[in-house]
Formats: structure tokens, C-alpha cells, sequence
């Protein structure tokens, strides 16, 4: 039987969505949850060493590089980090980070195929949000993680790169883009 | 819709972004427990008409559970604190205090 | 005649005409118009019926307390039934039609309840429907269907989209008028971030039309200064056409914005639902004027005297050539004027009180209008339009002095400050003598999440009801909502209005006073729910002392307007019958929506496609192109089966069982809960969290576990795989993967905080897929990369590799009793291993089955099935699972709830299997009786079916079930009941009906 290792695909095959906003699907994009306590010993070199940044502070995504491509850390709770980075670097970098935390308590698990990744750019891409997050998006700092209720699910989203990126489980992708689309219809603007 | 701030995140949560968790502080009793301490564990509930402490999960948020000590009457939040306690922190007990004069202390 | 004046309109655009149609004639408006304003103009005064009496009703109001005029609008799609003319602007095109009568507007034969009103009283739906019982199908409803509901149900799927949004500030000022515009520039140049609502499209409230003069000139001028410097703040958001119409807890408040209303069709949302955050809530909603009591008050024709000058001075609109007002108080006199400066005439001004004279009643005088004093109206005269009014003493019984013709009446009996945003989240209410009317008690305000004041009243909605207190009660509560605030207030030029001398107004709660019975049944306090000053006093000599109760029997203020007209009028009326003061009384509950809210607005975007979050597995598309039949498991959609062509779903279930047992059969478990636990104390928080012992199984190797609540029963199932020295996977069931998840973690963060255990869900990262039956392991073969056979990889192990080039964990468990993989890869490689292991099944002739024939192959090996045979008080030893459950172990949770002594009677309703003696399906649910009956009445019961289906394997009907004492009833024969009466007789057997000793699962 011939080699099956395709190339993985994204939730919905990069769709998007041109309204007063642009919605756009990304990804996929290579995730892996970290769970490890700030201050555990050769934590912040092997997030550095994985995707090339320092431990974020609360609430912060620490990202360099483009919004498709790039590589961040972000703060998920006060025992768990985002990492993100290319797709095909994962398997490696968990590797690594194996190596590097040894010996000390942490989780490090692959969540790249768990997710679906949404770009949401344009002047007025905050108020797509505002629609569905009880969230305050005028108020959300550049560079804010922010986790909370996108309609009826979870996600979490940050501004940057002259938009925001959203991240969401990968089972209710369909729904998600629904919802920005939705969202973003043109005529809809809230001002 | 209350409005509690997540002592891990720091992020002012309106009540659909978590999930409640009912009474705080409670003791639990295992095997070799009295009936009567068994049953004080499981069924026993407050249900104060003022001051109560409750448990919160940040379930759309951070996923971190806290407790909050808040009113029933009136809804005023006294404050929220990590779940990581077996009593109310001394400086909201005594917040409460001057708040509530008549407050007969959380046990 | 009510018609279109020649000059004036301060709202309207003359240049700019519409077309609409009221009960299919033509009729034509202005750009600015309500609807009632243009229907007025084209002397459409009667617009409806009323609801119990249909008696003819007219407009009575201008704003959103108008009780009568409401109308169907639209067609189709677009279809609205109960739609308020005196806030819905008009638009090209608009179709309206009136509602609640039959067969006419204009002759309805509804009309007969009016002669029969005397059988109508107070609490006729409590007295009449009651007995006989029986009468209740055939008589009683459908009397009651006919004739209950405002307004016809639209039968369309509503064309018209909606959204929400969120909003958060330090400042909501609610209400546009004077006073919000005051208090909003305050906190405005504070620098508070503001949100300033207007319920309508303009500014600035009632003041243009009172004529009111703000620093020396009308106020319109200050209005519009104030827009522009508003306008020029980036700190202060300005939303029109929005209905702040419920406060609720820590300063959320619900808004609906009436977004494209009046321009359908444009592509934009009908109507956003705002949902806003503040941290204080200026309420700046002004005042409702009351109506009068007297007879024949709800003739069309009869108006409140505000809404009077409202039509004449916004929208150029005469609602008669001759008007008598009726007032106990000065403001009316502002009517007066507005109507002489108009043109028209007022016949009269009929004022109860004795002595008359304030300033406004003087101007009047000076114009030679004649002001009756110490008098009321005895009745209005007059059909589908008042053609006079009778008048007489107000302190008498009613005899008439005098008749006066006229063709429109303008009423006043003083203003009730708008008070539901104070009142939702728990503001008292205080009664204010001066004004006889209830206003917020800045001592016993709405509470916030600090304990502070979260509602701010201000202006005429707290009690300043002249523009002048208006004003500088807004300037008060605007820096006090700054200092609330923590914000420092800067020097603003604030508006100062001319004060007006006003005589006090004197309560008139009946009109005369003395009215006899019969009066009395004309008087309407409530024009929509058609309820009048007699059946309030009747609740009152029946005994209802509450105004809650009274409120219930007579349904006083529970119609679509919410009682603003009625409620203050009512009370009054009771607490007179009740010889009480109107504040010993008190007020009924205010509860959110203040003015009626679209369905559409509150569903938001949640319709269609996006009505609730669908789960889609990554092979979703494909069981869909396959046709498959997808049933919902939690928000998770799964293949149910895949029916042929031809095929009923029964029979497909039936071929993909029979092929999975003979053959191979495929099965999308993506669904599967999937949480990694790893760390020191791993082991041991397993051992806490499942009855068995997880910690000694060795790396490699998969076991079966129980979990329960701390009750002892059953919560979750699934196997436990152990990855590592360090690391766990816990599998649990489709639907519990969040909840087991979020168990683990309220333990480990709330009991355990000091173990050292972190868990991660991984569900959504892998597909997952069950290949089972005798040629399964060939299929994988014939996929190569992985060595699997039974040696390398025997029955409950596991292991990690590449199959067919892609990284994959096989693990050998089965849920059907046959030889069966389950292979778990990345979510995004899992559409290629499943359309890769059909296509190297194909020879072997794979199928793939559904969730109905893994249920039923489940069934007939006896597997339990959490929420089947478990219902939240099944303990695992009452499925004969005591073999699952650590003996050694000192504590589990759930460990000390299954040692209470009652979870040991031999009583207790335990798992058996059943075979019927006919082979035929025992029904889903059924009971098998026992002699006797409850307390209750009820036949006794002495156990159940949890799980039954028709085995293709076995060619039967096999069920498992739960029995008193079961286990010890081998082969007994039972009853179970059946919905057409009957029963089934079934034998009590093993519930392992195939392959007993498991030999088919472990080759
Ligand atoms: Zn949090």
C-alpha cells in the first residue's frame, strides 16, 4: 500500500468570507499545549528554544512573524502556555521540549489537528467580535489573549498583524466561520 | 448576569463565561466518615439569604476554578480568591465584616 | 375629522411623501411620520378592537406606552402582528392591517361581548372555566384558542435577519431628552466612556414640543448644541432608534436597536440586540402621562393631552377641529396652547380642581378659553368617535350640568416617572405627595457588584418633571454619576431652563368622584386587556387585598403594554376600595421586557446552519456523500447508519451488524473523550478517579474503568491506556469528555492541589476509527507499517507507529465482541486513513456502521452503556460490575457513598438479561409491574428495560435490564408492560448473549 502521508488539512480547506470585514480560515498550524508552572526549571529556554520567544506574561500572546506563518507563545491559564508554530516543526519541537524539561513536572501534547485558526482583518475586524464575545474589544491591547464565548463556544483570540487571529476546537469550525461570516455581512457594521 | 473577576486571569467574567460549582469550602468525608458527617458532605447545602461562599470555574476562559464570597440578596461581590484554600482569606473575612456587622462568619 | 395641518411639523419632511396602506387603502404620509401620525392625518382615528370586549379603540399615545393602536405589518416573510403605530416609522410602501376583530374593522360581531360585559367580570377565566372538568376539551379551549392571543402567529419563516453585540462603558445613560443629553456631556467631558440610548430617532424629549426655553432661547437650540459637542467627543457613543428594555444584574442592560426598521429589505439587520456592561446606569427616561377615569374614556378620540400636542406640533396633525381637555393638573394647559397656536379650537378645558392658577391656565384664560373648574366629565359621548362630553361636578355622582360637542378629548391625570430600568434589578420606589406618583428612593436604589448604587435616576424620570428641575437634576445626578465613578468632573456649560409656575395638581383617581356602578363599567383602566374601574373593585369586595393577586384576576397591566397607562390608575383604584394609601398598597413587580422584544432579536444570529454549534468529526463530509443517517450524540453529529438504496434504516442496521460479525466493519469513533494525565501523582489521582486500580497497569497495555460520583453511581466508562512510566490516556464516552475533563480538574485544583498531576483534553486531536470483525487485522495488513498481530499486538494493548505512512496509536479493544483495532491519528490525516482503510477493506468486504449497529452489537456481548442502562442512581455493583471495583484500595471517589447500607439491600433493581418467550422486541421503556400499588396510586414496578433491540445475530429480541434482586431470578419468566395494553412475557437470562467466554475478541 502506498504512503498515506498527505498533507494535513485544515477543518474547512482555508474558506473565507468578504464582508465589511475579511474572515479567512488559516492553518493548520502547529499547536502544542504546554502545561507547566512559571518557574519550573528550564521552562523559559525551551520555549524559547521551540518557538523562539519568551514566556508571555497573563493573558499576553509574546508573537513573532506574520499572522499565517508565525511562531508565538501564549498564556492560557496559570499552569498552561500555547505554543505555536509551522505545522511539520511540531513532532521536533516536542521532542525537545521533552528533553529540555526532564525530570521536572509538564505536559507537552501535539493539539495542532485539535484547532481551527481564523484570521479576521480590516478596519472594523474588532466589531465582528464584539458580536459574538463578551468580550471588550475596544478595550483588548494589542498582543492580548483573550479566552472567552464566541456565541455558544470557546475561543480565544488576539489582535495583531493588523487584525485578529481566533482559534477554536476543530469540530465546530463549520459553526465558527458561520458565526463570523455572519458577523461580518456588509451593511451590518455596528458604526 | 454577575459579573466575577477570575483571581487567576484577572479577567472581569460576566456569568456565561463560567460555570457554577455551588457551595465552597466544603469538607469532604470518605470512607471510615459517620453517616451524619457522609451525609453533611453530600446534602448538607447553606442557602443564605446574604453572605455566601461560593465556587466559580473560568470554564470559558482559563479553566480555573475560584471561590467567591458574595451577597445572595443584594448580589454585591465581596471578592473572588483561588480555590487553593480550605477558608476565606483573613483580610475578606474581615471586608465582609465591616460590611455586614450582623455576618455570623462563614462556618 | 383628525387631518394634516397646512404649516408646522417640526418632525416632518413635506418634500418628501409616502405611500402606505392600512387595511388595503391608500393612504399618504411624510418622511418622519410615526404611523399613527400619518394615519391620523388621514382621519384613520379607529385602528383596532379590544381584546375581550372588542370595543372600537383609537390612538391614545405618541410613544411607546400607547395601548390600542398596534397592527399587523408586513406580508409572508415579513409578516409582524402587534406592531405599535406610535413607534414604528413610516415608510414607502408600508402595509398595515388592523387586528383582533372579525370580520371588519369597521363591524365585528366580537362586539356582542361589549353587551355582555356584565358576564364578564374581574376573574371571568378562574370562574367560568372551572367546571364541569369535562367541558374543558371540547367547550372551554376552543372558546378560549378563538379568542385568546393578540394578533395573528406569523406562518413564514422570517426573511429578515438579526444579530447582537456587545457593548461595555463607565456611563449608559438611557433617554435622549433633555435631561440624558445634560448628563451625558457631563460625564462625557469627564472623560467616562459613555453610551447615551434614544429610544426614538430624535433628541431631546418632549422640551421642543413644551416649548421650553433653555438659556434663552427654544430648546431646540440647546439640543443641537449639545448633539454636536456630544458628536465631537470620541468617549461618547450616540445610538437612536434603541430601546433600552431591561436591567439586570452588575449593570447589564439589554437594548433593541430598530436597526432597518423603516428601510426593509436593505440587506441590513432588522434589529440588534445590544447587550451592554456598564458600571452605572443613568436613567433618563422622563415620564408617562396617566389617562383619567370617567365613562367612555377608550372612545377613539379620547388622548392623553401630551400626545395631543405631540401630533399637532411634531407631526402637523390635528386630532380634532374641537377639543375639550380634561386635566387635574396645569400641564394640560400646554394642549391648550399648542392646539390655539395651531389654528384649531378647544371647546373647553374641564379642570377638577376648584381653584385653578398657575401660569399656564392664565395664558389660557387671557385667549378667552373656557375653563370649567371643579368639574369632570360624567361621560363621552360618541360611538367609533367622540362627538362630546357630558360634564358635571367632579365632587358629585354624576348628574350632567352641561354637554359640550367636540370631537376630540385631551386628558390629563398627571405623570408617572419611567421607572423600569430602577425597578428591574430591585429599586424601591418611594410615593411623592407633591406629584402624587412613584419615584425612585435614592435610599433603597439597585445594588452593583461593589454595593454601590448601579442605577442613577435622573430628570423627569426622577421626579423632576418641568424642564427646568429637569435640567438641574440632571446636572446633579450627571456629577454624581462622574464622582461614582472615580472620575474627576471639568467645568462644562451646563443648560439652565426658564422655570414655569405650576399650581400643584390634585388627584383624580375617579371622574366624578362619587360615580355610581354604572359609570363605573365605562371607565377603562387597562384599554388593552379591557379591564375597568368595576372589576377592580370587584377583586377588592372578593377579597384581593395584594395588588400581585389583584393584578392576576383581573389582568390588569399584564398585556403587551405592561400597564404604562394603567398601573398607577388601578392601584389607586384598589387601594381606595381597600380604604388604604396608594404607597401602603404598593406597586406590582416591574419585569424586564419593558416594551414588547422580536423573538428574531433575541435569537440573534443563532438560526439555520449556526442555530446551535454543530460537532462535526473529521469524516463528517464523507458519511454525509454516503448518505449517511445522522443522529445527534451531545452537539456531535453521528452516522446513526448508512441505508442503501431501498434499504430502511432498519435494515441497513441489520446488513452492518451481519457484515461486521461475518466480515469486517468499520466505525467512526472520533467522538471518543480522549485526556492525557501525566505526572508523580498520576497514578494515584486515577486510582482516586476510577474504581479500579489504573496505577498498575503496565506501559502498553489498555483496562476498562468505572468512574463514579462521590454518591457512588456510575458517571463515565472507557478504557485507560498507559503511554508512559508518567502518562495516562483516559478515553470516556462521547458525550463526557468536558465533563469527565472538568471533573479531574475540580479535583486536582479544589481537593488534590498539592499532587503533582497535569491533564490535557485531546479529543478533537485525533480521528478515531474501529475496524472490527474476523477480517479486521487483514485490513490493517494489507495497510502495512505496523506489525499487528496477535502476538506483537494482543487483546487490551496497544501501539505506536506509522500504518499506511501515517503516525498512528492502534489499540486492540473492543466494544462489538469481535477482533477489532482502534486506530486513533492526528484529526486532519483522519479523511485519509478512513477512505484508505475502505478502500484496502474492499476486498475483504468492509462496510461502515453506525452508532444503532455498535449499539446493538454492544447489547448482545452485554456491555453497559453510561446513560442506557445508568440513569444517575445505578451503582456499578448492580450491573454485576463488582469485578471493576478495587477491593484493596482505601478510597476512590464514589467509595463511601456505595457503602451506604441501602446500596446493599437485596432489593435493589440490578442488571439481568431477558429473552421474550416469543422472540419479540420488549418496548423501549418498559416496566415489569408488580402486585399492588404506591402511595400514589400507581401500580407497583419491580424493574425495567434499559436496552432492548432486535439481535440480526441471534435472530430475536434480546434486552438487558434492571430487576429487583435480578441475578437470583435466573430464568423466571416476567412480565413487561406494552403501550396497547398487554404484556410481553420474557425469561430472566445471562446478559451476555454471544460469545460468553470472549474468545471472538481475543484471536
Ligand atoms: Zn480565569
Amino acid at each position: 500500500m502506498s504512503d498515506l502521508s498527505a498533507k494535513p488539512v485544515s477543518a474547512l480547506g482555508g474558506a473565507s468570507f468578504d464582508g465589511f470585514a475579511k474572515v479567512r480560515e488559516i492553518g493548520p498550524l502547529g499547536m502544542i499545549t504546554l502545561r507547566a508552572k512559571p518557574g519550573t526549571k528550564g521552562l523559559d529556554q525551551a520555549v524559547k528554544a521551540a518557538v523562539g520567544t519568551g514566556l508571555p506574561a497573563v493573558r499576553r500572546m509574546e508573537w513573532s512573524g506574520p499572522a499565517d506563518t508565525g511562531r508565538g507563545c501564549g498564556w492560557m491559564s496559570p499552569d498552561e502556555f500555547l505554543l505555536i508554530l509551522p505545522y511539520a516543526e511540531v513532532s521536533t519541537a516536542l521532542a525537545a521540549l521533552e528533553q529540555a524539561l526532564k525530570g521536572e513536572h509538564a505536559l507537552a501534547v501535539d493539539v495542532s489537528d485539535a484547532r481551527a485558526v481564523f484570521r479576521i482583518e480590516g478596519e472594523k475586524a474588532g466589531q465582528v467580535l464584539a458580536k459574538l464575545c463578551p468580550a471588550d474589544i475596544d478595550r483588548l491591547e494589542p498582543g492580548e489573549l483573550r479566552r472567552t464565548r464566541v456565541a455558544q463556544v470557546a475561543g480565544a483570540f488576539w489582535a495583531g498583524e493588523g487584525g485578529y487571529t481566533l482559534v477554536s476546537f476543530r469540530s465546530v469550525a463549520g459553526y465558527v466561520m458561520g458565526l463570523l461570516s455572519h458577523s461580518a455581512m456588509a451593511g451590518s457594521e455596528l458604526g | 448576569m454577575l459579573l466575577l473577576e477570575c483571581p487567576y486571569c484577572g479577567v472581569k467574567a460576566e456569568e456565561t463565561e463560567l460555570a457554577p460549582g455551588g457551595e465552597a469550602h466544603l469538607k469532604r468525608f470518605g470512607p471510615g466518615s459517620a453517616p451524619e458527617e457522609f451525609e453533611a458532605y453530600m446534602f448538607a447545602r447553606k442557602n443564605p439569604k446574604g453572605v455566601h461562599f461560593e465556587r466559580w470555574r473560568h470554564a470559558y476562559g482559563c479553566g480555573k476554578w475560584f471561590l467567591a464570597a458574595r451577597d445572595t440578596a443584594t448580589l454585591e461581590v465581596f471578592g473572588t480568591y483561588p480555590a487553593q484554600t480550605s477558608e476565606p482569606p483573613a483580610d475578606l473575612v474581615e471586608k465582609i465584616r465591616a460590611r455586614r456587622p450582623d455576618w455570623k462568619g462563614y462556618k | 375629522m383628525s387631518t394634516r395641518l397646512s404649516k408646522g411639523g417640526r418632525l416632518i419632511d413635506r418634500t418628501a411623501a409616502m405611500e402606505f396602506s392600512f387595511n388595503g387603502k391608500r393612504m399618504r404620509g411624510f418622511r418622519g411620520d410615526t404611523l399613527a401620525a400619518a394615519l391620523l392625518a388621514n382621519d384613520q382615528m379607529l385602528v383596532g378592537r379590544s381584546f375581550k370586549y372588542h370595543r372600537p379603540r383609537g390612538i391614545v399615545a405618541s410613544g411607546a406606552e400607547e395601548p390600542n393602536a398596534l397592527v399587523n405589518m408586513g406580508a409572508g416573510g415579513r409578516f409582524e402582528p402587534n406592531q405599535r403605530t406610535t413607534t414604528t416609522e413610516l415608510f414607502d410602501g408600508l402595509a398595515a392591517t388592523s387586528q383582533n376583530h372579525f370580520p371588519s374593522l369597521d363591524f365585528d360581531v366580537g362586539v356582542v361581548n361589549n353587551y355582555a360585559a356584565r358576564f364578564l367580570p374581574a376573574g371571568f377565566y378562574y370562574k367560568t372555566f372551572m367546571h364541569p372538568r369535562p367541558f374543558w376539551k371540547h367547550v372551554f379551549e376552543p372558546i378560549v384558542r378563538q379568542s385568546a392571543g393578540l394578533g395573528k402567529a406569523p406562518k413564514e419563516r422570517d426573511e429578515d435577519r438579526y444579530e447582537q453585540a456587545y457593548a461595555f462603558c463607565d456611563l449608559l445613560v438611557v433617554g435622549g431628552g433633555i435631561a440624558g443629553l445634560q448628563a451625558a456631556l457631563i460625564a462625557g467631558a469627564a472623560g467616562a466612556r459613555v453610551i447615551l440610548l434614544e429610544q426614538t430617532p430624535h433628541w431631546g424629549g418632549r422640551a421642543p414640543v413644551d416649548g421650553d426655553v433653555i438659556d434663552g432661547a427654544p430648546a431646540e437650540a440647546w439640543i443641537d448644541a449639545t448633539l454636536e459637542a456630544l458628536g465631537k467627543m470620541e468617549n461618547v457613543t450616540l445610538k437612536a432608534r434603541t430601546m433600552a428594555f431591561g436591567s439586570y444584574d452588575h449593570g447589564y442592560v439589554l437594548a433593541e436597536e430598530r436597526v432597518a426598521d423603516h428601510t426593509p429589505g436593505d440587506g441590513r439587520p432588522k434589529k440588534r440586540l445590544w447587550r451592554i456592561r456598564a458600571a452605572k446606569v443613568l436613567s433618563a427616561q422622563g415620564a408617562i402621562e396617566r389617562p383619567l377615569s370617567f365613562a367612555g374614556n377608550d372612545i377613539p378620540g379620547v388622548m392623553l393631552a401630551s400626545a395631543v400636542r405631540d401630533y399637532v406640533v411634531n407631526w402637523a396633525v390635528s386630532p380634532g377641529d374641537r377639543t375639550v381637555v380634561v386635566t387635574n393638573n396645569d400641564d394640560a394647559y400646554r394642549t391648550v396652547l399648542a392646539l390655539k397656536g395651531a389654528g384649531l379650537e378647544v371647546a373647553a378645558v374641564v379642570d377638577a380642581r376648584a381653584q385653578v392658577t398657575g401660569a399656564l391656565p392664565a395664558q389660557a384664560r387671557a385667549m378667552g378659553i373656557r375653563i370649567e373648574t371643579g368639574r369632570g366629565v360624567v361621560k363621552v359621548k360618541g360611538g367609533k368617535r367622540v362627538t362630546g362630553v357630558c360634564i358635571g361636578l367632579q365632587a358629585g355622582e354624576g348628574a350632567v350640568l352641561d354637554e359640550i360637542a367636540c370631537d376630540a378629548v385631551a386628558m390629563s391625570g398627571g405623570w408617572s416617572p419611567v421607572v423600569h430600568l430602577w425597578s428591574h434589578c430591585g429599586g424601591k420606589l418611594h410615593w411623592d405627595r407633591r406629584h402624587h406618583m412613584f419615584r425612585p428612593d435614592p435610599a433603597r436604589p439597585p445594588i452593583t457588584h461593589d454595593g454601590s448604587p448601579m442605577v442613577i435616576p435622573a430628570g423627569a424620570a426622577n421626579g423632576a418633571l418641568s424642564a427646568a428641575e429637569a435640567l438641574s437634576d440632571a446636572a446633579e445626578q450627571g456629577v454624581a454619576a462622574v464622582k461614582a465613578l472615580g472620575l474627576k468632573g471639568r467645568t462644562t456649560p451646563l443648560g439652565k431652563a426658564d422655570p414655569v409656575e405650576e399650581a400643584a395638581m390634585e388627584p383624580v383617581w375617579i371622574m366624578p368622584q362619587g360615580a355610581g356602578p354604572k359609570l363605573k363599567m365605562k371607565m377603562w383602566l387597562d384599554y388593552q386587556n379591557d379591564v375597568k374601574v368595576s372589576d377592580v373593585q370587584l377583586a377588592a369586595r372578593e377579597g384581593y387585598t395584594s395588588v400581585e393577586h389583584t393584578k392576576r384576576y383581573t389582568t390588569l397591566g399584564m398585556a403587551t403594554d405592561q400597564g404604562k397607562l394603567s398601573n398607577i390608575n388601578g392601584l389607586a383604584v384598589l387601594a381606595d376600595a381597600l380604604h388604604e394609601d396608594i404607597p401602603a398598597v404598593g406597586t406590582t413587580t416591574f419585569r424586564p421586557p419593558y416594551t414588547p422584544v422580536t423573538i428574531g432579536a433575541l435569537a440573534g444570529e443563532s438560526r439555520g446552519e449556526i442555530f446551535q454549534p454543530l460537532r462535526r468529526s473529521p469524516m463528517h463530509e464523507w458519511h454525509e456523500a454516503q448518505g449517511a443517517y445522522m443522529e445527534p450524540v451531545g452537539l456531535w453529529r453521528r452516522p446513526y447508519c448508512y441505508p442503501r438504496a431501498g434499504e430502511t434504516h432498519e435494515q441497513a442496521v441489520h446488513r452492518e451488524i451481519l457484515n461486521t460479525r461475518a466480515k469486517v466493519g468499520m466505525l467512526d469513533a472520533s467522538t471518543l473523550g480522549k485526556i492525557v494525565v501525566r505526572g508523580p501523582d498520576a497514578g494515584r489521582f486515577l486510582d482516586m478517579l476510577y474504581t479500579n486500580v489504573m496505577s498498575t497497569l503496565p506501559v502498553g497495555k489498555c483496562r476498562y474503568g468505572l468512574m463514579c460520583n462521590e454518591q457512588g453511581f456510575l458517571s463515565d466508562d472507557g478504557v485507560v491506556v498507559r503511554l508512559a512510566e508518567d502518562t495516562w490516556l483516559c478515553h470516556t464516552t462521547s458525550g463526557g469528555a468536558d465533563r469527565i475533563h472538568g471533573w479531574m480538574e475540580d479535583w486536582l485544583q479544589c481537593e488534590w492541589w498539592d499532587w503533582q498531576v497535569f491533564t490535557a483534553n485531546v479529543t478533537e486531536q485525533y480521528a478515531q476509527i474501529a475496524v472490527a470483525g474476523p477480517d479486521a487485522r487483514k485490513v490493517l495488513e494489507k495497510l502495512g507499517g505496523m506489525d499487528v498481530s496477535k502476538e506483537a499486538l494482543p487483546f487490551m494493548t496497544f501501539v505506536e507507529g506509522h500504518l499506511g505512512g501515517l503516525p498512528a496509536r492502534v489499540h486492540r479493544i473492543s466494544f462489538s465482541g469481535e477482533l477489532s483495532y482502534e486506530i486513533a491519528v492526528p484529526a486532519s490525516h483522519g479523511l485519509a486513513l478512513w477512505q484508505a482503510l475502505i478502500a484496502a477493506g474492499a476486498d475483504y468486504g468492509v462496510m461502515p456502521y453506525g452508532t444503532e449497529a455498535m449499539h446493538i452489537m454492544r447489547a448482545e456481548k452485554g456491555f453497559i452503556m453510561i446513560g442506557d442502562e445508568t440513569d444517575g442512581t445505578v451503582i456499578p455493583q448492580d450491573l454485576g460490575l463488582d469485578w471493576a471495583i478495587s477491593k484493596k484500595k482505601a478510597d476512590f471517589l464514589g467509595k463511601r457513598g456505595q457503602e451506604r447500607s441501602f446500596l446493599a439491600s437485596p432489593d435493589r433493581w440490578k442488571l439481568v438479561g431477558f429473552e421474550t418467550l416469543d422472540g419479540s422486541v420488549i418496548e423501549d421503556g418498559a416496566y415489569v409491574p408488580e402486585e399492588g400499588v404506591n402511595g400514589n396510586g400507581q401500580r407497583n414496578v419491580q424493574g425495567r428495560v434499559t436496552s432492548t433491540y432486535y439481535s440480526p445475530t441471534l435472530k430475536k429480541g434480546i434486552a438487558m435490564g434492571l430487576l429487583k434482586n435480578g441475578p437470583a431470578r435466573m430464568d423466571e419468566v416476567v412480565e413487561f408492560t406494552r403501550m396497547s395494553g398487554g404484556t410481553t412475557k420474557a425469561r430472566v437470562v445471562n446478559p451476555v448473549f454471544l460469545d460468553p467466554k470472549g474468545e471472538k475478541q481475543d484471536v
